[in-house]
């Protein structure tokens, strides 16, 4: 648990939502990628600024291509900026780390590896205590509906099992922060919207600072603190958002006129900006 | 029902076929030392087992034909796991193995007598240059092809190259490999007859051309019978460790596969 830093991350999340200033975990500073392809430079993210505070849920909502999943690579340290920077607890970001966790559009479970191979393989590939991360991954699985399946394949779950795998995936090694790229984006409508509510769940209960992108928008209402809004490419922060309704939120906070109001003002925002209206 | 049927009609395929064998000779008065009647191919074979002579021509092919294979596949995947993995190598030794793919294998036989001798080693050393090509080609692809997204899982958490290796990229392979290890097994035997044909004092292919100098077609037959009969024996063995060492392969790409289950 040492690894994770300071201990406010651990701390209850009914602790955490009303500290008043918090502490930046990731920030970008006037961030540009320009890709080199055949066709010329494309400039996929450009003078884009951001800043996420400890145990905060934010969402990136913005058009197909605008360089979302680009800026989350590049916090992934997958790949590395063309100029500006991405700070983790002020740290310059420059290759993988295991402050972390990273959950797919697609599941991406290893086929070869039952659910707790697949569950605990980055805490094998960082040379966790095999019993500890064992453990910590049993206690999750249990928490998201799975404890029956530890030891079936990946292929005998269905969509939403398999993604709950994934996320569970990303926190057993018990990263700081969660990168998560449209992890519903490949699920149907009612498994979506029953893991969005598992999600949140999951959220308050671990602590985590949450980067979340999507191109649905009530989602990305639903779940987070703070909604950015990302123009087209080249991508950068056109707007900010924050969600006031309280936690928890449920099913009946989607049908109140304030949770459509602020869907309809960010759709709205969408339009403009991609020029539609 | 349909299966039943299939192999009632398999069966009575192979009893047409004897049946047509059997019919030509008689027909057209076929001497038998240009083909035997079945017949007097199931007693060749009972004669030759019977008097113990073929064992040790039946061991000799069998040790040249595995000893080979294992030899040749492994270096195959070895090597073809190191030019997948280091582009530099790759780079470096792709034109020589170009020539040496586009070259007949069996060609080298002659010269292979010449290094290695009339003994079991030049058998060896033959079956292992057959067996090398497709093992090695199809471990190279099938890392390559490895997916992206997989080893991003692991990149992500600052995974080492071994890591990546070993967790993904050989598992990802492994499907490919194995149908190479199936396609190696006929492959091997080729090389072990046709080295032994080149010249050998052992083994089922000197068998096969004794029997052809002495006009005793059946014992070329009961040869022949014998290598088919290794060839499915180990192609049998390696689809059964296939399926086993592979057990996920053919269940689909995991999220487009419906479910049965809830949620």
């Amino acid at each position: 648990m040492s690894l994770l830093g300071p201990a406010d991350l651990l701390a209850p999340a009914a602790a955490r939502h009303d500290a008043a200033p918090r502490r930046v975990v990731l920030r970008a500073r006037d961030v540009s990628v320009t890709y080199q392809t055949k066709r010329g430079a494309v400039t996929a993210l450009e003078h884009l600024d951001l800043a996420i505070g400890a145990g905060e849920f934010v969402s990136i909502v913005g058009p197909s291509g605008c360089g979302k999943s680009t800026f989350l690579k590049l916090t992934a340290g997958l790949l590395a900026a063309t100029s500006g920077r991405v700070e983790l607890d002020g740290a310059p970001i420059t290759g993988p780390s295991r402050a972390i966790g990273v959950v797919f559009q697609k599941p991406n479970l290893l086929p070869w590896k039952t659910v707790m191979g697949n569950a605990v393989i980055n805490a094998r590939v960082l040379r966790m205590d095999r019993a500890a991360s064992t453990a910590r991954a049993r206690e999750l699985l249990r928490s998201v509906g799975l404890a029956d399946f530890e030891r079936n394949y990946p292929w005998e779950l269905s969509g939403g099992m398999q993604q709950r795998v994934g996320i569970v995936r990303g926190l057993v090694h018990d990263p700081s922060l969660m990168l998560m790229d449209e992890p519903f984006a490949a699920l149907d409508a009612m498994t979506r919207e029953q893991m969005t509510l598992e999600l949140q769940r999951l959220w308050r209960t671990t602590g985590k600072t949450v980067l979340f992108i999507t191109h649905a928008i009530p989602e990305a209402v639903f779940l987070s603190d703070r909604v950015l809004v990302m123009s087209p490419r080249p991508g950068r922060i056109i707007e900010e958002v924050a969600v006031p309704f309280s936690r928890p939120r449920g099913l009946e906070t989607m049908a109140t006129a304030e949770f459509g109001a602020l869907c309809n003002r960010l759709r709205r925002l969408f339009t403009s900006v991609l020029g539609l209206d | 029902m349909a299966r039943r049927g299939a192999v009632l009609l398999s069966i009575l395929a192979g009893i047409a076929l004897i049946a047509a064998w059997y019919g030509y000779i008689v027909l057209f008065h076929v001497p038998s030392y240009v083909l035997p009647r079945p017949d007097a191919v199931v007693l060749s074979a009972a004669r030759a087992f019977g008097s113990g002579y073929i064992w040790a021509h039946l061991l000799f092919t069998a040790e040249a034909t595995v000893v080979g294979y294992f030899l040749g596949c492994g270096v195959g995947i070895a090597l073809g796991g190191a030019l997948a993995e280091w582009p530099t190598v790759e780079r470096a030794l792709y034109p020589y193995i170009v020539v040496f793919q586009s070259m007949p294998k069996v060609a080298l036989a002659p010269l292979l007598i010449v290094w290695f001798g009339f003994g079991i080693e030049s058998k060896i050393v033959m079956v292992a240059l057959i067996c090398f090509f497709p093992v090695f080609i199809n471990t190279f692809v099938g890392i390559r092809q490895a997916d992206g997204d997989l080893i991003d899982v692991l990149r992500v958490c600052s995974a080492s190259r071994a890591n990546i290796f070993w967790h993904v990229k050989i598992p990802a392979a492994a499907g490919s490999i194995f149908a190479s290890l199936q396609i190696a097994v006929s492959f091997a035997l080729i090389g072990a007859i046709v080295a032994e044909f080149v010249a050998s004092k052992e083994g089922i292919g000197t068998v096969i051309q004794q029997g052809a100098l002495a006009m005793d077609t059946g014992l070329v037959l009961t040869g022949v019978f014998i290598l088919s009969f290794m060839g499915m024996i180990g192609t049998a063995v390696i689809r059964f460790v296939h399926a086993r060492v592979v057990f996920w392969e053919g269940r689909g790409e995991a999220l487009t596969r419906p479910s049965t289950l809830p949620g």
